[in-house]
This record gives C-alpha cells, sequence and structure tokens, in this order.
C-alpha cells in the first residue's frame, strides 16, 4: 500500500504539479476562447470515434485469434500488436504509402478504374487511430479471453451450450469486465493526438486541444491559457474514467486449474469464414504499412551514420530504464486498485495518458531549471517522461488480471499470512507473469519510440533515435530517415517481443 | 571509500577542466547544431583563437527558441540567440533582454536590412518546390494557383516557421483579399502539417504536386544527389523573405567574447559553411563566392518582407483569416 501511495504521488506531482507551475509562472488561468471550444468538440468527436471503431473491431479479430489455431499464430499476434508502438511520424508513412494519394490503394483503385479516395479529413484521422489502436485493444481483449479458465469453457459444453449461450453466460461477463478499460485508454490517447490529427486531418478544421496548447505556447506565449487548456484535458479524463467505471464489472469466473486444455474451435464453414476474415483483414490493415516502411528503409541501413547507431544505443538505454520505472509504478497501483477497489489509484495511474507533453516539459523545465542546466537533465527527463506516459498502458494491462488475482487467491493468501516479498515471489509475479511482460514490452517499445520528445531539454550531441530521426528529415535526408525509422521499428519490435515472449513463457 | 575518493578527484578534474577556459553560450534551434548543420563547422572555426568553449544549446525551432528566452528571462544563461527571424524579432526586442550590436549592416541582402539588436546571418526566399517530370506547367502566381487543381502541401503557421512565413507571404502580396486567396486555395491544398519535414517528405513521396519551402531547396537535390528534377515556381507577385538573425543578450556574463561572436559572424568561416549546411544564402558571400549549383537556382523578381513591428501586427489578424478560410 505504501509503494502505492507513494507511486501514486509520483505520479500526480508529475502531472498536476507540472500544470501548476506553469500556471504559477503565468499568474494564474486563461479563460478559455470560442476556438478552443471547437477544438474540444473536434477532439472529443474523432476520440468517440476511434475508440469505439477501435474495440468494435478488436472483438471479433480477438475472438477469432482465440478459438482458431493455426501455423504461426503466436507470431502474427505480435506482429499485429507492432503498428502500437510506432513512432508517429513512422506510422503516418506508412499508412500514407498505402492510403494516400500516390498510395498503393489509390493506384489499384485508379487500375481499376475506380475513382480515388482521399485519407485526408476526419476519416484519416479515425483511419490512423484505428491503426495505432486496433492491435492495443485486441491484445487486451485476447488476454480477457485467455484469462477465462478452459474448465468452465469445457463445462459450458457438457451443458450443451451453443455459441449463443457461450457468449451470454461467460464472453459478455468477460468483454464487460475488459472493454470499457480497453475503450479508455484509447479514448485517452486519441484525446491528446497533434500530429496525426494535424497531418491528416487537412487543414485547420481537424484542430485539437494538443494544438491549441501549442499555439498558447509557440505562437502567443500565453502560458496562462495553455494552462487552462491542460486542465481541461485532465478534466475530460476525469469524466471519461468515472463513465467507464460505472459500466465496466469485474467478472467472477473463479480461479481454473491453469491446464492447457485445447478446445476443438467451433465447426461451421459460416464461422470459419467469418473468423478467416476477421484475421486476414486485421492483420493485412496492420501490416502491410509497416511492411511498406520497412521496403523503403531497409536497404538503406547499412548507410547510416555511426550518429544514428549511437543515438539507437542511447534509445535502447533510455527504454530499459523507463520499462523498470513503469512496471515499478504500475504494478503497486494495479495491486492496490484490485485490494481494495479504490478508484483514485486507478485514476492516478491514468492520469498521464493526457498529460500534455508541452505543458509537462515546460513545467518540470520550469520546476528543475533553479537545480540544474536542462541539457545535463536531457537523458533523466526523457526516462522519466517516458515512464510516466507508458504507466496507463501497463496499468491497463495488469488491471484485470490483478483483480482476478485478488478474487481467486486474495483471502487464500491472507489465511497463509502470505505478504511483502514472499507473496510478490511465490503469487503475483507468477500469476501476472504474462501481463507483466506484455505490459513490460508496451512500456520499452512505446519509449523506444519517444513519447516524451521534449524540446526544452532536449540535446542534440546526446540525441535519442527519434530525435535523430526528425534532424535527418530536417536536413532533407529522406532516405537517411527512411533507414532510421526502419532501424526504429525494428528495435522497438524486437524489444516488445523479446518481454512479450518471456512473460508468456514464464506463464507456462 | 576508494570508489568515493575516486569520484571526488575525477569530478574536481572535469571542473578544473571546464573552468580554464571561458564558456560563450549560444542558444540555437536544434537543426543548427546536428552533424548536418552549420553548428559543428562554425565552433571548431570560432574556438580556433577565442582561447574558450563555445557551447551550443539547441531549444527545438526558432519559434520554440524566442519561447525558451521568454521562459528563462534576465536570469537566461544564454550571452548569444541565434535563430530567430524577421515574424519573431519585434517579440525578441520587445522583452528588453537584447544589447545592441554595433555591426555594419550584412552587404549581400537584396532588401534593405538595418537593426540596431539583431544582425543576420542568411536569408532565403520561400517559394513553391515542385518536380518538373511530374508536372510541366507550374501556376505562376497564387491565383494560377488557386484556379488550377495542382495539389500542395503546406505547413500550419501556429506550429511551424515555413507555414508563418506563408502566410505573411499572403498577407504582403494580397493585404485586404488575402481571405479570398485563402478561401480559392483551399482546395488545393492537400493537407497542412504540424512541421517543414513531415510536408516536404510526403511531397518527396508524390502526395502532393508542391510543397512550400525555400527557393535553395533544389540546391540540396543538385549538389548532394545530383538530381535536377527538382524546382522552385516562380511567382509574379514576389517571393516573401527569410532572414535569419542573431542577438546579443545584455545581461551576457562574457559581454567581449558574445561581441566577438557576433563579429564572427559576418566572416568569411562562419559565412562559407551556411550554403551547403542550413541551404540558405549567407548573409555576406564568401570571397570564394557560393557553390557551384546554386547559380541554377530562381532568383525571383521581386523580395517581399514586412517589418518586423507590421509583421507582429498581422500575425493574428491573418491568422484568423487563414483559419475562417481554411475551416470547411
Amino acid at each position: 500500500m505504501l509503494a502505492a501511495r507513494l507511486a501514486a504521488l509520483v505520479v500526480l506531482a508529475l502531472v498536476l504539479g507540472t500544470l501548476g507551475a506553469v500556471a504559477w509562472r503565468a499568474g494564474g488561468l486563461g479563460a478559455l476562447q470560442a476556438a478552443d471550444l471547437s477544438a474540444a468538440r473536434f477532439t472529443l468527436a474523432q476520440a468517440l470515434a476511434s475508440a469505439t471503431l477501435s474495440v468494435a473491431f478488436a472483438v471479433p479479430v480477438a475472438r477469432a485469434l482465440h478459438r482458431r489455431h493455426f501455423a504461426g499464430r503466436g507470431a502474427l499476434i505480435a506482429l499485429m500488436g507492432a503498428p502500437f508502438i510506432l513512432p508517429v511520424v513512422v506510422a503516418v508513412m506508412g499508412l500514407l504509402a498505402v492510403f494516400g494519394r500516390a498510395g498503393l490503394l489509390n493506384d489499384a483503385f485508379a487500375a481499376a478504374g475506380l475513382p480515388r479516395l482521399s485519407i485526408y479529413g476526419a476519416q484519416g484521422v479515425v483511419l490512423a487511430h484505428v491503426f495505432f489502436n486496433l492491435p492495443l485493444a485486441t491484445r487486451l481483449v485476447l488476454h480477457g479471453w485467455q484469462g477465462i479458465p478452459a474448465e468452465r469453457f469445457r463445462l459450458a459444453e457438457s451443458l450443451g451450450f451453443g455459441p449463443a449461450d457461450t457468449l451470454r453466460r461467460l464472453e459478455l461477463p468477460m468483454l464487460r469486465a475488459t472493454l470499457p478499460g480497453a475503450w479508455l485508454a484509447i479514448f485517452l490517447v486519441c484525446l491528446t493526438s497533434f500530429a496525426v490529427a494535424l497531418t491528416l486531418g487537412g487543414g485547420p478544421a481537424a484542430t485539437t486541444i494538443e494544438l491549441a496548447i501549442y499555439q498558447a505556447f509557440r505562437f502567443d506565449f500565453d502560458l496562462a491559457h495553455a494552462a487552462s487548456l491542460g486542465l481541461l484535458q485532465v478534466a475530460l479524463c476525469t469524466v471519461a474514467l468515472l463513465a467507464t467505471a460505472r459500466i465496466a464489472l469485474p467478472h467472477g469466473f473463479g480461479a481454473g486449474l491453469d491446464r492447457r486444455v485445447w478446445r476443438p474451435a467451433p465447426a461451421g464453414r459460416g464461422l470459419r469464414l467469418q473468423d478467416g476474415a476477421a484475421i486476414g483483414l486485421a492483420a493485412a490493415f496492420l501490416i502491410v504499412p509497416m511492411l511498406a516502411v520497412l521496403g523503403r528503409g531497409l536497404p538503406m541501413l547499412s548507410a547510416l551514420p555511426a550518429q544514428v547507431w549511437l543515438a539507437a544505443g542511447r534509445s535502447l538505454a533510455v527504454a530499459l530504464c523507463a520499462t523498470v520505472l513503469t512496471l515499478g509504478l504500475a504494478l503497486p497501483l494495479a495491486l492496490a486498485v484490485a485490494r481494495t477497489g479504490r478508484r483514485r489509484f486507478e485514476w492516478a495511474g491514468t492520469l498521464p495518458l493526457v498529460a500534455s507533453p508541452l505543458v509537462l516539459g515546460t513545467g518540470l523545465f520550469l520546476l528543475l531549471r533553479p537545480f540544474a542546466a536542462p541539457a545535463t537533465l536531457a537523458l533523466p527527463v526523457t526516462v522519466a517522461v517516458n515512464a510516466a506516459l507508458a504507466l496507463p498502458f501497463a496499468l491497463r494491462t495488469l488491471l484485470p488480471a490483478a483483480r482476478s488475482l485478488q478474487a481467486d487467491y486474495g483471502r487464500l493468501a491472507e489465511s497463509l499470512d502470505l505478504t511483502g516479498l514472499a507473496r510478490l515471489r511465490l503469487l503475483t509475479v507468477p500469476r501476472l507473469a504474462r501481463p507483466l511482460g506484455f505490459a513490460a514490452g508496451l512500456a520499452a517499445a512505446l519509449s523506444m519510440g519517444d513519447l516524451g520528445v521534449i524540446a526544452l531539454f532536449a540535446d542534440p550531441a546526446q540525441a535519442t533515435l527519434p530525435l535523430q530521426l526528425y534532424a535527418l528529415m530536417g536536413a532533407y535526408r529522406m532516405a537517411d530517415a527512411a533507414a532510421a525509422a526502419s532501424l526504429l521499428m525494428a528495435l522497438a519490435f524486437a524489444l516488445f517481443w523479446l518481454f512479450d515472449r518471456a512473460g508468456s513463457y514464464a506463464d507456462t | 571509500m576508494k570508489l568515493s575518493l575516486m569520484l571526488a578527484g575525477f569530478l574536481f578534474a572535469t571542473a578544473a577542466a571546464a573552468q580554464e577556459k571561458p564558456v560563450l553560450t549560444v542558444f540555437t534551434y536544434d537543426s543548427f547544431i546536428t552533424e548536418w548543420g552549420p553548428g559543428p563547422a562554425v565552433e571548431a572555426a570560432f574556438e580556433a583563437d577565442c582561447g574558450c568553449d563555445l557551447r551550443f544549446v539547441g531549444a527545438g525551432d526558432g519559434a520554440a527558441l524566442l519561447a525558451r528566452l521568454l521562459l528563462e528571462g534576465a536570469r537566461t544563461e544564454a550571452d548569444v540567440v541565434l535563430g530567430l527571424d524577421t515574424s519573431l524579432t519585434a517579440q525578441a526586442a520587445a522583452t528588453g533582454l537584447f544589447a545592441p550590436h554595433g555591426l555594419a549592416p550584412a552587404p549581400d541582402l537584396p532588401v534593405p536590412f538595418d537593426d540596431a539588436l539583431f544582425t543576420p546571418y542568411d536569408w532565403g526566399w520561400f517559394a513553391f518546390v515542385y518536380d518538373k517530370t511530374r508536372l510541366a506547367a507550374p501556376p505562376a502566381d497564387f491565383l494560377a494557383l488557386a484556379a488550377s487543381d495542382v495539389k500542395i502541401v503546406i505547413q500550419d503557421p501556429r506550429s511551424s516557421t515555413p507555414g508563418l512565413g506563408l502566410l505573411l507571404w499572403v498577407k504582403a502580396a494580397y493585404g485586404e483579399r488575402a481571405a479570398e486567396v485563402w478561401q480559392g486555395l483551399a482546395d488545393n491544398i492537400v493537407t497542412v502539417t504540424p512541421g517543414w519535414s513531415e510536408a516536404y517528405g510526403m511531397f518527396l513521396e508524390g502526395e502532393a504536386d508542391m510543397v512550400l519551402s525555400y527557393t535553395t531547396s533544389p540546391a540540396y537535390h543538385l549538389i548532394a544527389e545530383g538530381d535536377d528534377s527538382k524546382v522552385a515556381a516562380a511567382f509574379v507577385e514576389g517571393h516573401y523573405m527569410q532572414i535569419e538573425v542573431a542577438g546579443r543578450l545584455a545581461g551576457s556574463d562574457q559581454p567581449e567574447l558574445a561581441d566577438r561572436f557576433m563579429a564572427f559572424i559576418g566572416s568569411p568561416e562562419f559565412q562559407g559553411v551556411i550554403p551547403e549546411t542550413n541551404w540558405m544564402y549567407p548573409a555576406a558571400t564568401p570571397p570564394g563566392g557560393l557553390p557551384d549549383g546554386f547559380e541554377t537556382l530562381l532568383r525571383p523578381a521581386a523580395s517581399l518582407l514586412l517589418p518586423p513591428d507590421q509583421a507582429q501586427a498581422l500575425r493574428d489578424p491573418a491568422l484568423a483569416e487563414w483559419r475562417a478560410a481554411l475551416a470547411r
């Protein structure tokens, strides 16, 4: 509990403390303007659509992946997780290579004599957000399915349940426990979207709150206004969290025997076709843009200058440190939420999702500058910010499993007086190995892609790989940038895959 | 114990080494200091005989640089700020942080530019760049562009320096009619990107026929890649200029070194590096002239530039017009 309180305090200090520092420097909050309200409307609308579609598509894909067994299934699940960890600029390039005006899809349409489709506009923003977040949603829902003990499915079978009964008795309760959390995480991550919304949005109609913060900082240098907009994001986060908390209900399947029971996949041509289509379409949608990025960059990889490799090493170190920090924050918070049911821990762990990187960076700058030159803090600040921004995803991954753990084994552990490190070693870590591995993989890969690129602290002499990628683009070296993007994608994916595998391995 | 003694010794040694030479701190934008920017060569040339340690601090781009300065105020450790342009200098001058440089005006600017606080180090013209193998007949002005079905990609003025440059370009060329021009351009704009890199990358991938960049952009493709297919389109209403300047801070703790660096900016060692690292025109052409290939670049018929205070005053109304015209 102490660890959880400490973790919550650290996160609150980082998110609200920096916001407070900006407001304090500005001497108060500024009034919101009419343009902010239209930005808030667009932000909310696109986040609602993106989160709902991501979750809706994730259900058939996760169900198909859960009940079908085929060669390469594990590799496919891992690969389909990759878009989530891509740096935004890389992912947008990949999407444009497929869906852009000169992309594969439009070339195919033109060859077939069909009119070209435009990705630019609200549809493009939602498409990109689904591309980013469908993988996360699919994995979270798949974890839900895997969390239903195999014995329950066998019982259902012996009771003669048809697919409709299984859906009602087993799958719907699981979805009710899993989906609101997944939806919330995606909704919030889309709430702070900036580059995707602007690049694919097609113009100022696609102005998000984050862009308004950007304008307040650099165009108007109006810190009071920026702080108000930051507070608006925190308020929206709180409302969304409270709303989903009312919908989400923990399921009560009880503990199973942890046996891997092979169940024959449901027969029938219709179901087979449906599952095949779900997996095939999702895989194509997620993997083709990534192949486009790799195809362009890999041939140039050997020509990359030494600085880029150095930056890659630096990014790896940052990612590993941030991963340790993220798990150190996420695990106590998840256990505390599961044990006490207190929403405030969940709220603290979710808050970083809506922290504007600009507000966070400026606040940290104001707070730390009296003590040290910002450039000397470049890497520690990058680690801390990446860890904080990866925390909500790690928490989302751990929470359902931590809740079942508490429900299934909590009383037994109490009666055995199993506490402290022994409980962690004998019960918590072994039972949570799979989500812990996935959470670590997410944190490592997300940090590799630098969620917290903060200009005020960036030191070009110690640039991380994403910063180096931007430097290459800014110096016209687009081919080198494409190679650096491939390297970044490969390293992020390798980290993700290693941790994820380690988790599944420890689980068996 | 041994380790802590060693650590203490190490810290002392590095602190002593750092104290030997005075440090001149120059705030600039990130791309100036990367391996591919002018920073490394400028640092080596200046340190060769200043007996000092020249330390560049990167702060994002030009606007982020100004924001950082405003954030730090008089307590800034910067001695010199390098990388503001004329759309930012009015706001920078208003801080009262800058001291007069006392230097003669730079010789090789196409427009007269004499500012007591800021001295130019390079300049360029904004232009729409196209690929002549893909677009045979580029439009000759904004009106022709608006009437054509040529697709362009531009940058957002709220987050990008060239984006703001385009906003002022249309305003300087069309004044009261700027909103009308933007309405005409709305269906030509494929999208608006947060920064220059995204827009230029999208243009190279074929997402748009033209991209807002600089007349000097084709020089990179020609000189570094041997590719002459990229060309800047000449617009008859003239091209808006970007003049990049440096200023010395009044509160600098190294006033002599700061003055020395300000004078060094106009020297051939500094100016000679600019064309092929920053891909802009030097403010004082070095004795050897411009690199081969620069003679092929577009020289606009007219140069447009709003005075800094006017640029500052027109920014907000121009942005409102832009938003209203494009927010369909």
